[in-house]
């Protein structure tokens, strides 16, 4: 009997890949391997076609530059991302790619730059950057541990939920005590440390809600996470 | 001629010098002291040399390419003053020479070679205006603190068009070589490089994630100076010649920062550089503070590596042989380490796959994750440095041991080792 196959499609890796973000695809490839699954990783360049239904979508923060590189492509294919999404398909964006989900983001010159308005954010310039480790209070995935570093101040519309709550300061905009966005099965987070190593509730929501479309409801085998444990302990026992 | 009129200015900061040798320790204090009475003293010195002054920066291998080049430029019969690691900035450049000036400000020497980082360059070319400058590779280092690699660049492309004669650039690093960097600058440029052979040894950050966009530099000029083979004894070609050396340094990266340094010496002494006088200097080298230098402790031989950045990482990982070897990592996220060690995640961690030892240091537990994900094995976690240490000199006895350091996990290791250790070698 063959592995059951999963499709992580990870976009534009070579762009959007600041703070270690890569670690999220190579969570989400161990903790399908280690149940059993194969997994077909494809990257999304610029000018790449798209893969006809991936199980989840990835993507990560980039530089002012990058961002405004990625973003025609982006849109090239908005009516098939958007698709996906309003069909329930799992996916995870940080930061930069976060904001490209959004109606609009900025450039560096500082002029608006159109997103997908997937999720219902809208990011401006802001001054100063928010940066440092932080806690996000989720009501679905407990406390999410992770690293912001951003520039961007991003606020909700009333078409979508936070991720989670954070103290003043931190979070999407540090006014509003709200951390990254939640719609249908769309995730967009400020969070890196990369995010989903340290918190694997919510790379198995990711994976159940996949595994759960493509073969029918699925039991996820537990994993030895006494790694994970330490390092989350250890990361909130000393946070600053 | 300065005259006397600095001579306050100099005594208190010679004083003030004095009297923190005495207590133990480097300072930048009394360059602080110094450039408050005096605050342009610092230009007005450097000003005077005969053969002015070169700028080595960039994200990797600073330290030990500034050495080089001074033991280069000294095989020449030049005076060369430089500043000691870690002091690269001006106040502490100041420091450093407040120990070379008389009390007229005059300077005993023919040329200074100064490591500056990046951030402190930009400032420094405002005030100095460097003859040759070295620019060596732009990578990602603690991005929490300094922002992001296209802004290192536009750092070093300031630093590149302030530069007055030679520009010696990296034609191996996509950035630097780019046409699009060297679009307005004055200063000649002359590259070095490495042969297409080599190429694979050579870690950009932009291959960790996987393409690299704009061509690969280098269009516009090719290289002067090259990195033909590596070995105990390396190969350079320039001049249209190739030429043997042996730096003693481990690693790769080394070599091409041996390769750099030579460049940079060519671009200082252009006709009067000497193949045979300047590539005999090299044998004698040895590492710098954090960079490959070995303790014995408890007869235990115990090498030391700074590591600061996935590229640089990955580059000695790439460098050392790893059968036989014990292991231990130690990830610090203090403010010189960079707070953020997201990092870690673009590290590819696969040539330790038979194991690590030993992680410690307040990352500790996110380091055996990281190797965890890696499907790489490791044996004890221990945050606290001194129980990490006393645990990997009781294993594996008589086994070599290498020890990975962020910044401030290396000053706390070393401290310990230092009581410990019976003696240095190499
Ligand atoms: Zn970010």
């Amino acid at each position: 009997m063959t592995a059951e196959r999963v499709t992580v499609l990870n976009l534009y890796p070579g762009h959007m890949n600041v703070y270690g973000d890569r670690g999220n695809m190579l969570t989400l490839r161990r903790r399908l391997e280690w149940r059993g699954y194969e997994v077909d990783a494809v990257d999304h360049h610029p000018g790449d076609v798209l893969p006809d239904s991936p199980d989840i979508v990835v993507g990560g923060g980039g530089q002012d530059a990058a961002q405004a590189l990625v973003q025609p492509d982006l849109l090239e294919h908005g009516a098939r991302l958007r698709e996906w999404a309003e069909s329930g398909t799992p996916m995870l964006m940080v930061c930069g790619l976060f904001q490209l989900f959004g109606h609009h983001t900025y450039t560096v010159a500082g002029s608006a730059l159109p997103g997908l308005g997937i999720l219902d954010v809208t990011t401006d310039a802001g001054g100063g950057r928010l940066v440092g480790n932080t806690v996000t209070v989720s009501e679905e995935f407990g406390p999410l541990i992770g690293f912001e570093n951003h520039a961007g101040r991003t606020r909700l519309g009333p078409g979508v939920n936070p991720l989670g709550k954070v103290p003043r300061g931190q979070g999407n905009n540090g006014t509003d005590g709200l951390e990254g966005a939640h719609y249908k099965n769309v995730i967009g987070t400020y969070l890196h440390g990369p995010v989903l190593p340290k918190n694997p509730r919510l790379a198995d929501h990711l994976i159940q809600v996949a595994v759960d479309r493509r073969f029918g409801p699925t039991e996820l085998a537990p994993l030895d996470d006494s790694a994970v444990d330490d390092a989350r302990a250890s990361a909130l026992a000393r946070r600053r | 001629m300065l005259g006397f009129r600095y001579s306050p200015a100099i005594a208190v900061g010679k004083l003030l010098r004095i009297a923190l040798r005495l207590r133990g320790g480097g300072s930048a204090l009394p360059g602080l002291v110094t450039e408050f009475f005096a605050p342009n003293l610092l230009s007005k010195v450097l000003g005077q040399l005969p053969r002015g002054v070169i700028l080595v920066t960039g994200t990797n291998g600073k330290t030990t390419t500034t050495k080089i080049l001074v033991e280069l430029l000294s095989a020449h019969g030049l005076t060369v003053i430089s500043n000691p690691s870690g002091s690269n900035y001006s106040r502490g450049i100041l420091s450093a020479l407040l120990g070379s000036v008389d009390m007229r400000g005059r300077l005993d020497a023919d040329i200074a070679v100064l490591e500056i980082d990046e951030a402190h360059a930009v400032s420094f070319v405002r005030v100095i205006q460097p003859k040759v400058s070295l620019l060596l590779n732009v990578m990602r280092d603690q991005m929490d603190r300094y922002g992001e690699m296209d802004r290192t660049t536009q750092m070093l492309h300031k630093v590149a068009v302030a530069t007055r004669d030679v520009l010696v650039v990296n034609f191996a690093d996509p950035r630097l070589g780019s046409a699009d960097f060297l679009r307005d600058v004055t200063a000649r440029v002359s590259g070095f490089g490495i042969s297409d052979r080599l190429r694979h040894l050579y870690a950009v950050d932009d291959e960790l994630t996987s393409e690299v966009d704009e061509a690969p530099a280098a269009e516009a000029a090719s290289p002067a100076t090259v990195l033909e083979e590596v070995g105990t004894t390396s190969v350079v070609s320039f001049g249209g010649r190739t030429h043997e050396f042996q730096l003693p340094l481990d690693g790769f990266y080394n070599q091409v920062n041996g390769v750099a340094a030579v460049a940079a010496c060519r671009a200082v002494l252009g006709d009067s550089f000497e193949p045979k006088r300047g590539l005999a200097a090299l044998p004698s080298i040895v590492p710098a503070f954090g960079r490959g230098e070995t303790l014995v402790v408890d007869g235990e031989e115990v090498q030391l590596v700074l590591v600061k950045n996935p590229g640089g990482f990955r580059v000695v990982m790439a460098a050392f042989e790893h059968s036989n070897v014990s292991t231990m990592i130690a990830l610090n996220d203090n403010d010189a380490d960079g707070r953020d060690v997201s990092w870690i995640w673009d590290v590819d961690f696969s040539p330790l796959g038979e194991g690590v030892d030993v992680v410690t240091g307040t990352r500790a537990h996110d380091l055996r994750l990281r190797l965890n994900y890696d499907e790489i094995p490791c044996s004890v976690v221990e945050p606290n440095p001194a129980r990490a240490l006393r645990e990997f000199l009781a294993r594996n006895p008589g086994e070599r041991k290498r020890i990975y350091c962020t910044y401030t996990a290396m000053l706390a290791v070393r401290r310990i080792l230092r009581l410990e250790a019976l003696g240095e070698v190499a």
